[in-house]
């Protein structure tokens, strides 16, 4: 069976399956997002130690995990680019940057406003926090270099470049409780056992799920703009708006 | 099902401020999102018809 992954390397075949694919991502992710809050805040029993301050961790957990996982994916897409100098790949960094901060800032509001009523104080300068804020500049640096620079293929390069160096920092958040005494407490999740009930395990994969979902729409929807933004001189562009439609429908 | 009432409910144990400080901020993020890609939609496409029309009117 042969799929021709490389005819979507082109940003014209994208904008049209992109199209295509966000409406069915977005429901999903509005769907799973439902389940797991009613897991989450109504099913889940109150937690013998944390009371219900432990139910912050729904939302803190995934957003944690889609920060780190999008600086991932973003650098895997900036390295692609590097290497083959394909135009979507800078268009998919420069798309993914603020989803990324926004899950990462979440991650840190969330955290602060468990950390209060569990270790008495909003924030600590600990290994796991500090790295994560860390992580957060990362995503606003990229986003304010890119805005520096003109040219939008040169932005796609220096971009690149920034997010491949402070990739450093993912495996540095992730094994930090591991590899310093930190006061945030180890991972909740593990391979084999997991310190938790599984009730309240299932919440959190779900939201987890319905991060990843809302993730991957956000992104593609972000995208289209991108690329009418970055290709409007181009003729599959001009064709697109003489059709009308595709204008009609999204005003 | 973990609660009796609704007030229950809302009053989280009594960490109703931390909770839903937490998500409120979390549900404001998510639509402050949504909306922003939105405008980020329309205006990409009205620059984009903008310009073609300069395009047409300088090279007829």
């Amino acid at each position: 069976m042969a799929i021709h992954w490389f005819k979507y390397a082109s940003p014209a075949s994208f904008y049209t399956l992109a199209g295509r694919l966000i409406p069915w991502f977005a429901g999903a992710a509005a769907v799973s997002a439902l389940i797991g809050l009613y897991i989450g805040l109504v099913l889940a029993p109150t937690d013998f130690q944390q009371g219900d301050s432990y139910r912050i961790i729904y939302i803190h957990v995934p957003a944690a995990w889609m920060g780190m996982f999008i600086y991932l994916v973003m650098a895997g897409w900036a390295a692609t680019g590097l290497v083959f100098n394909t135009r979507l790949s800078g268009m998919m960094v420069q798309s993914l940057a603020p989803t990324g901060a926004m899950f990462t800032f979440v991650a840190l509001w969330t955290g602060a406003f468990w950390g209060r009523p569990t270790w008495g104080a909003y924030w600590v300068w600990d290994a796991r926090l500090t790295s994560t804020l860390i992580l957060f500049f990362l995503y606003i640096g990229y986003i304010a270099l890119r805005a520096s620079i003109d040219d939008p293929r040169r932005a796609d390069r220096a971009g690149a470049l920034l997010t491949l160096v402070g990739v450093v920092n993912v495996p540095i958040i992730y094994f930090s409780v591991r590899w310093w005494n930190t006061l945030h407490q180890g991972a909740s999740v593990n391979f084999g056992s997991t310190s938790m009930a599984s009730v309240m395990l299932a919440g959190m994969l779900v939201m987890a799920i319905a991060a990843w979902l809302y993730t991957i729409a956000v992104s593609l929807a972000r995208v289209r703009s991108i690329i009418i933004e970055r290709e409007q001189h181009s003729a599959w562009v001009g064709e697109l708006l003489a059709d009308g439609r595709a204008t009609e429908r999204t005003t | 099902m973990n609660w009796s009432s609704w007030s229950d409910f809302i009053a989280m144990g009594g960490y109703a401020y931390f909770v839903w400080i937490a998500y409120g901020v979390t549900a404001l993020l998510v639509v402050v999102e949504i909306v922003w890609i939105g405008r980020e939609r329309r205006q990409s496409l009205a620059q984009a018809l903008t310009q073609r029309k300069i395009r047409q009117w300088s090279s007829p």
